[in-house]
């Protein structure tokens, strides 16, 4: 495969949603255990970090520490969720289960497969971006002005890290190896992305990397002014780098996918 | 009822996944039910059924939400494919494990389960891909008794096998490939008769036997310590070897497919 045929838009139908709607099946057979992370871990976090550690803090820019991370808590959730969607668990999916095999010997394509499973993935981090919203709310650290508009960024933050945990699966040889970039990118953009303390903490250079490479940072950003109720124009710059790098790693990944499963 | 024959690795699953839209073409044309696959693969799969040579029933579901949710992908409305279901079900028999999860089956009851997915939405065409490996004779004949009713309602069946006195009972056409070239193709008593003709004499191996053939100009083939004999009229021959090479040890049996298959491909194993 050429470079530029990673890059041909896939054609993807409406019956993607079917794959969508068999993991979503999956979810609510242990909708109690799955609701249980996005629920109790802001909890933990803000109390451990948040009030403990906080009291320890000076405020950042006027806002006191526990507010400071609420919305990173909901950002990094947002990344968990669809990256272990779409790599654990779609691996799996793919590899062990062969669930994907029995699919496409229906009307339904690989493309429409993979776009189902990162539809998912999306949903996923929607949903817990749902059900921290209101945690938060209870501890007084959200601004409910434009709090609401967090759910649908958070679906396409969602998809933005779908798309990169699809890669990995697609090129992965087995599925140890995820634990790659997980160590190596995944975790350090947990810590690094203005999430725990500002970017501006960290020398210069540093700090456009993170703006340049790590989408966390973005994500954060985005999250945290509409939790603040604010409106600036900062938000386009995040919000357009996100749409932008999301559609090219859709493409991609929708035709690694395809390179790896077409033999 | 169309069977594909051949030794490991010679190319039938292969094949089965082309006829599926799953594997790329890369010569030639290939056309299922009248469409290339190529174009029209949506088409094509929506009026095929499949079973894999590997099972990949969905494990995060029960027997039942197994075929329901199958049938979604045919995009089949709920409360027809509710019916379809229950009917599939009573089919192979599994109704007893409606709501048991996939992986607690056993072998034969994944196989059944599998063959009664690839039915939900009424096939015109069935992809069968070593359906009835692994299984004991019960389930065997169950299969076997469902392919013929099904074969009765006028669904195409395409199969593969190793065992080839399944294919012999069940297919009206069927080929010999290896090394993913066609060896042969004919009805099984038409290849059979077409390689070996109708009877076969097995015999000890022996110098005295040896030249009697010889003398007789029998068409015959060593293999160890027994020789098989391909004869034009078997009674005679083996009358003959009875009373003038005082034989004692020979046996004529009814040639079968698997003579065949055994003559073609060779006797040595494949990696
Ligand atoms: N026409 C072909 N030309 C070249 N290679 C082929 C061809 N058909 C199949 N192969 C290769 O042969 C290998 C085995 O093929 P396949 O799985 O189809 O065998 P099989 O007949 O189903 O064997 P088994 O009886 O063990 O299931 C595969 O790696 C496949 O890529
Ligand atoms: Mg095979």
């Amino acid at each position: 495969m050429k470079l530029v045929d990673h890059f041909r838009i896939p054609s993807v139908s409406s019956r993607s949603y079917k794959v969508w709607q068999r993991n979503k099946d999956v979810f609510m057979k242990d909708i109690k255990l799955n609701f249980l992370p996005p629920f109790l871990e802001p909890i933990l976090y803000l109390i451990a970090l948040g009030f403990g550690l906080g009291k320890f803090v000076e405020s950042i820019d006027g806002v006191p520490y526990a507010k400071f991370i609420a919305p990173a808590l909901i950002a990094v959730s947002v990344m968990y969720a669809s990256f272990f969607e779409c790599s654990y668990s779609s691996y799996v999916r793919m590899y062990y289960q062969k669930t994907f095999d029995a699919i496409i010997a229906t009307p339904l394509t690989i493309e429409d497969v993979i776009a189902g499973e990162l539809m998912w993935g999306a949903t996923r981090s929607m949903i817990n971006a749902t059900v921290m919203i209101p945690v938060i709310a209870l501890f007084g650290l959200i601004d409910m002005k434009y709090s609401l508009l967090i759910i649908p960024f958070a679906f396409l933050g969602g998809l933005l890290f779908a798309a990169i945990g699809m890669c990995f699966t697609a090129v992965t040889p087995n599925i140890m190896s995820i634990n790659y970039p997980v160590l190596l990118f995944i975790t350090p953009m947990f810590l690094f992305s203005g999430t725990f303390f500002p970017l501006s903490a960290l020398p210069v250079p540093i700090q456009y990397f993170a703006i340049a490479f790590l989408p966390l940072t973005h994500i954060v950003n985005v999250i945290r002014l509409l939790s603040f109720g604010v409106l600036s124009t900062s938000i386009l710059f995040d919000v357009a780098w996100v749409l932008v790098v999301t559609a090219i790693l859709l493409v991609l990944s929708i035709n690694l996918m395809k390179k790896r499963l077409v033999v | 009822m169309f069977g594909f024959l051949g030794p490991n690795g010679a190319g039938k699953t292969t094949t089965m996944r082309m006829i599926q839209c799953v594997s790329p073409v890369s010569g030639g044309s290939l056309d299922v039910l009248g469409m290339d696959v190529a174009s029209r693969q949506r088409e094509i799969k929506s009026q095929m059924g499949v079973v894999p040579q590997e099972n990949n029933l969905d494990g995060d579901f029960t027997v039942y939400e197994n075929l329901l949710v199958y049938s979604r992908y045919f995009d089949i409305p709920k409360d027809e494919a509710e019916r379809r279901v229950e009917e599939l079900l009573d089919f192979v028999h599994l109704q007893e494990k409606k709501d048991v999860m996939t992986e607690s089956l056993s072998g034969g009851m994944k196989r059944r389960l599998v063959l009664a997915r690839a039915l939900i939405n009424r096939p015109r065409l069935l992809i069968l891909d070593e359906p009835t490996v692994g299984l004991d004779p019960q389930a065997r004949h169950l299969i076997w008794e469902k392919l013929r009713s099904l074969k009765k309602q006028g669904v195409t069946i395409v199969l593969t096998s190793h065992y080839l006195d399944e294919v012999e009972k069940l297919c009206d056409r069927l080929v010999v490939m290896d090394n993913g070239k066609i060896l042969v193709e004919g009805s099984p008593a038409g290849v059979i008769e077409e390689f070996i003709g109708s009877n076969i004499i097995e015999a000890e191996n022996n110098p005295q036997l040896l030249e009697c053939l010889r003398e007789r100009d029998a068409n015959y083939e060593i293999i160890g310590d027994m020789v098989h004999i391909y004869p034009d009229n078997a009674m005679e021959l083996s009358e003959y070897l009875l009373m003038e090479c005082s034989l004692t040890k020979i046996s004529a049996r009814p040639a079968t497919l698997e003579d065949v298959f055994l003559k073609l491909t060779g006797r040595s194993l494949r990696e």
